[in-house]
């Protein structure tokens, strides 16, 4: 096992903070009655989780999160629950009839991949974060990896058009 | 740190986006469900790209971000469309396809 000299712990401390606020916020998008709530509940997980990107000295990524995902995916959430005029209060059917089946199947897939995890991961460290340069990355990008950067590039373009295909009226 | 202790908030957020994509009715929720899987297995590729020291976990990061801001686009412009056919965005109510 693992004695506490071996673990970092100011990191740690930052880490559990962060992550008992995301789980906290994470639980409230599932089980909010307010959409707008769920909506700022989720902004909360995602701020959350640019942080532990930063922890994980993955700065770009980060960065990325919060213009992509708090900056543009949030927008378009609030633009949805918006149009399709969502009350802004509580609301009492936002769960399915069998909504309770979900609770089960959640604790069984949690119980196996706790289990598993900590059975293959038991007490694997995390060297001190050696920094990702943002220049290595772009590299990495543009090189190895360039041909499915193209490829993502023609899924955004079809998927713009199809956004407006499908939404606008005629 | 454990790389562990990522892993773990990585399965917790994920099985949470599970329950809710199980549980939630409104197919705006549904979509917000789906958004907090994805940032779980960001979570899980990064801390996999910080244990082997090697970039690869951090651009698939990026791809899974774009392909996330693709996938809520199409998906918000589909509950438009089902919310002007029916007036309700009820997944419950999606039921032409039972037998």
């Amino acid at each position: 096992m693992v004695v506490a000299a071996d673990l970092n712990v100011a990191q740690n401390i930052g880490f559990g903070i962060i992550a008992a606020f995301m789980i906290a916020g994470a639980i409230n998008v599932v089980r909010s009655s307010n959409v707008v709530h769920a909506a700022l509940s989720l902004v909360a997980v995602m701020a959350g989780a640019a942080a532990q990107y930063l922890l994980l000295a993955a700065e770009f990524v980060a960065v990325t999160q919060v213009l992509v995902y708090i900056g543009a995916v949030m927008i378009l959430f609030l633009f949805g629950v918006m149009l399709t005029r969502a009350r802004v209060g509580r609301e009492t059917d936002l769960n399915n009839r069998s909504w309770a089946l979900g609770i089960p199947v959640a604790l069984l897939m949690l119980g196996v991949m706790v289990y598993v995890l900590i059975d293959g991961f038991g007490d694997d460290h995390l060297e001190p974060a050696a920094q990702v340069s943002t220049a290595e990355l772009s590299d990495s990008i543009f090189k190895p990896f360039l041909l499915p950067f193209w490829a993502l590039s023609f899924v955004l373009l079809a998927a713009v058009i199809g956004a407006i295909v499908l939404a606008r009226k005629d | 740190m454990l790389i562990n202790e990522f892993l773990l908030l990585g399965a917790v957020l994920f099985c949470i986006g599970v329950y809710g994509v199980i549980a939630r009715k409104n197919a705006v929720m549904v979509l917000m469900s789906i958004e907090l899987i994805l940032n779980s297995v960001n979570i899980n590729l990064l801390a996999f790209s910080q244990l082997h020291n090697n970039l690869d976990g951090n651009v698939f990061a990026l791809y899974i971000i774009a392909v996330a801001a693709a996938e809520v686009g199409v998906g918000l412009a589909m509950v438009l469309l089902i919310y002007r056919n029916r007036k309700s965005i009820s997944l419950d109510e999606l039921s032409e396809m039972k037998g």
